[in-house]
């Protein structure tokens, strides 16, 4: 893979105060034909992963192949243990006892589940991730609290910093436009 | 389903809420919400009241050391263990630590998928609750197998003894039960906490807290593709996290149930178990939200609302609780066994009778006083109501371990069993440790989770 051409800013940040605005200016910039954009929020708001284009996830499958694998995991754990590795004759009772091994079996799958969801969540997501150039702007502290912002970046095949710096000055309830450096 | 909108989900529609008290006063917005909960912590000194409550609980911790200290020198025979009462208070306050941390899974998990908004300002300190707990509570068995230095055996791993753990019995489902449910809870409540370790960061202006809430933050910007997937992770653990503590106290019970004791070899004791669980823990929860949220000024966020429905769910665990108790005493007469109907009658009228009828008056007989709209509605009466029911659910556990196993089918084995000093420093000890946690975590990080409190705002909403 080539790597992408440097561009002078990583793009342009537009902010807002209410989630609507955020939302109606992320689609406004998809009509437009921007592509290459994320917006943050100081919470979830559905509207605006879709608006920036971002519908599905690969997370339940990565929760799924976990689980399963946690089950097979511990059901194959117990079988050599009790089987294989240390067969202990208990009142000629069979050696894979199955039933015996539900509980752990139930408790590996839940494990690897929600061990694949946290981390699969972070690795997806790319986190952790201390530096990243939206912290270069000041008022993006306020991204955790109670602003929302919007960023066209500068991969966007249509981005031009000073006529997309433009469009985003011309949304509706936009608090300011800013360059986002590198 | 993988989308919580906070259109539909966070609140109940209009008609619903007629006549009830809201779950967050109104007049608030994103700043407010966000100032509110964040000062607590970055707020300059700790207030003189936190400072002589984290004393007293530092204190505590400090004698269940010398307690634990003791019982490392010298082994468990310095508790009153003995047999045939080989399992004592170790067990009564494990499962009764165990049970309260249910409370904060059911609110974090089970309420969540149930759809219930309200749940939102209690969650997080329910979630912390129940990470202390368990904490608490693996002291004990860890403590009870007497050479805790060596209690890695319980876990299957290549040891040059060539030797591997029994997987058909109910100890080691406990272990992996447990350990598995201390490892989610934990992962449950960090990941709820790094949109809220972002904003600490962000908030604070002293270096040293901006550096150690970034790192812990590990970067959370708020990304709306950062968001969805975190929405889809979280409602993923809940799913997870709801079976999760229903199998729990069910394999705790087990301990028990697969036994041939008198008393302890019945079916009823999952269903029955679990229930307890749920029952003592919001009793905790209430204990522990009650005075907070009269110290901090938290009445906005944790209202009334939430006091009543917590009331009402320990009146419905308290009566299965109750059916439990009914069941255990109608199977011992129809089930025609002597030794159950023994046991039975030597509850009510052995030696340990008097901790029976104060174990039913603190469960079934006072908690009815819930019933009274008044009792519910006074943050006083039920924060006495809870502390009411956390003494009988200690109580519960004691008689079912003790009265089971004192006088069991051989009367020539019988004994009776006297706790020592170092039972009570070890059972107070933790309780120390409980609340010294609690006072740190509410000192260093948000015990209401601001982000989903910003959500059930009238202003989340996205006007279309």
């Amino acid at each position: 893979m080539r790597p992408p051409k440097r561009h002078a800013v990583y793009g342009v940040m537009a902010e807002f105060s209410t989630p609507t605005d955020a939302v109606m200016a992320a689609r406004k910039a998809r009509e437009a034909g921007y592509t290459r954009m994320d917006a943050y929020s100081p919470f979830a708001v559905e509207e605006l992963s879709e608006a920036v284009g971002f519908h599905h996830t690969r997370l339940p499958l990565v929760v799924l192949i976990g689980g399963i694998l946690g089950c097979v995991g511990g059901v194959a754990m117990q079988y050599w243990v009790a089987a294989v590795a240390y067969p202990l004759n208990v009142g000629g009772r069979p050696l894979f006892s199955w039933p015996s091994f539900v509980p752990i079996t139930f408790e590996c799958t839940v494990l690897a589940a929600a061990a694949s969801a946290v981390f699969g969540m972070l690795a997806l997501n790319g986190l952790p991730m201390p530096y990243h150039p939206v912290f270069n702007v000041g008022r993006f502290a306020m991204a955790s609290r109670d602003h929302f912002f919007l960023v066209i970046e500068s991969t966007d095949p249509k981005f031009e910093r000073h006529r997309t710096a433009d469009f985003l000055l011309h949304m509706d309830g936009v608090q300011g436009v800013e360059e986002v450096p590198h | 389903m993988e989308h919580k909108g906070p259109s539909e989900e966070q609140r109940p529609t209009a008609a619903a809420n007629a006549g009830k008290p809201p779950i967050i006063m109104p007049g608030h917005t994103f700043a407010s919400v966000t100032d509110k909960i964040s000062s607590i912590v970055l707020g300059r000194r700790a207030s003189l009241g936190w400072l002589f409550g984290f004393s007293i609980a530092f204190a505590m911790t400090m004698m269940l050391l010398t307690a634990i200290s003791w019982l490392v020198l010298r082994g468990i025979g310095v508790w009153g263990n003995n047999i045939p009462v080989g399992w004592a208070w170790d067990i009564t306050n494990f499962v009764w630590w165990i049970g309260i941390g249910h409370a904060g899974t059911l609110i974090s998990a089970i309420l969540l998928l149930l759809k219930q908004g309200w749940r939102t300002s209690i969650n997080r300190f329910a979630e912390a609750m129940t990470l202390f707990a368990v904490a608490c509570a693996g002291i004990f068995p860890l403590f009870h197998t007497g050479r805790p230095w060596l209690a890695y055996w319980l876990f299957p791993y290549p040891s040059t003894m060539g030797v591997w753990p029994q997987f058909r019995s109910p100890l080691m489902w406990d272990v992996f039960a447990v350990s598995t449910y201390a490892t989610v809870s934990a992962l449950f409540w960090f990941v709820g906490l790094v949109p809220d370790l972002a904003t600490l960061r962000d908030r604070s202006t002293n270096r040293y807290a901006q550096w150690i809430y970034g790192m812990l933050a590990m970067g959370w910007r708020g990304s709306a593709k950062h968001w969805h997937r975190y929405e889809t992770a979280y409602l993923l653990l809940a799913g997870l996290a709801t079976p999760l503590v229903v199998s729990v106290h069910t394999i705790v019970s087990f301990d028990f149930a697969v036994s041939v004791i008198p008393g302890w070899h019945t079916t009823i004791f999952p269903p029955y178990f679990v229930a307890g669980a749920i029952y003592s823990g919001f009793a905790m929860v209430l204990t522990l939200a009650i005075p907070i949220r009269a110290i901090y000024g938290l009445e906005d966020f944790i209202t009334m609302r939430h006091l009543h429905n917590m009331a009402k769910i320990m009146l419905a665990t308290g009566l299965i609780v109750a059916y439990g108790y009914m069941m255990e005493a109608f199977m011992a007469w129809y089930s025609g066994n002597p030794n159950e109907l023994f046991m039975v009658l030597n509850r009510m009228r052995g030696p340990y009778a008097p901790f029976y009828w104060t174990l039913i008056l603190c469960n079934v007989g006072l908690p009815q006083l819930l019933w009274i709209r008044g009792v519910r509605n006074s943050p006083l009466g039920l924060w006495c109501v809870s502390i009411i029911v956390n003494i009988g659910m200690w109580l519960e556990r004691f008689i079912i371990i003790v009265t089971s196993l004192h006088r069991d089918f051989l009367p020539s084995s019988w004994g009776m069993f006297h706790p020592t000093r170092w039972d009570f420093m070890t059972f107070f000890g933790t309780i120390g440790l409980f609340l010294m946690l609690l006072f740190l975590f509410i000192r260093f990080l948000p015990m209401i989770s601001i982000f989903e409190m910003r959500t059930i705002l009238p202003q989340a909403e996205v006007e279309e």
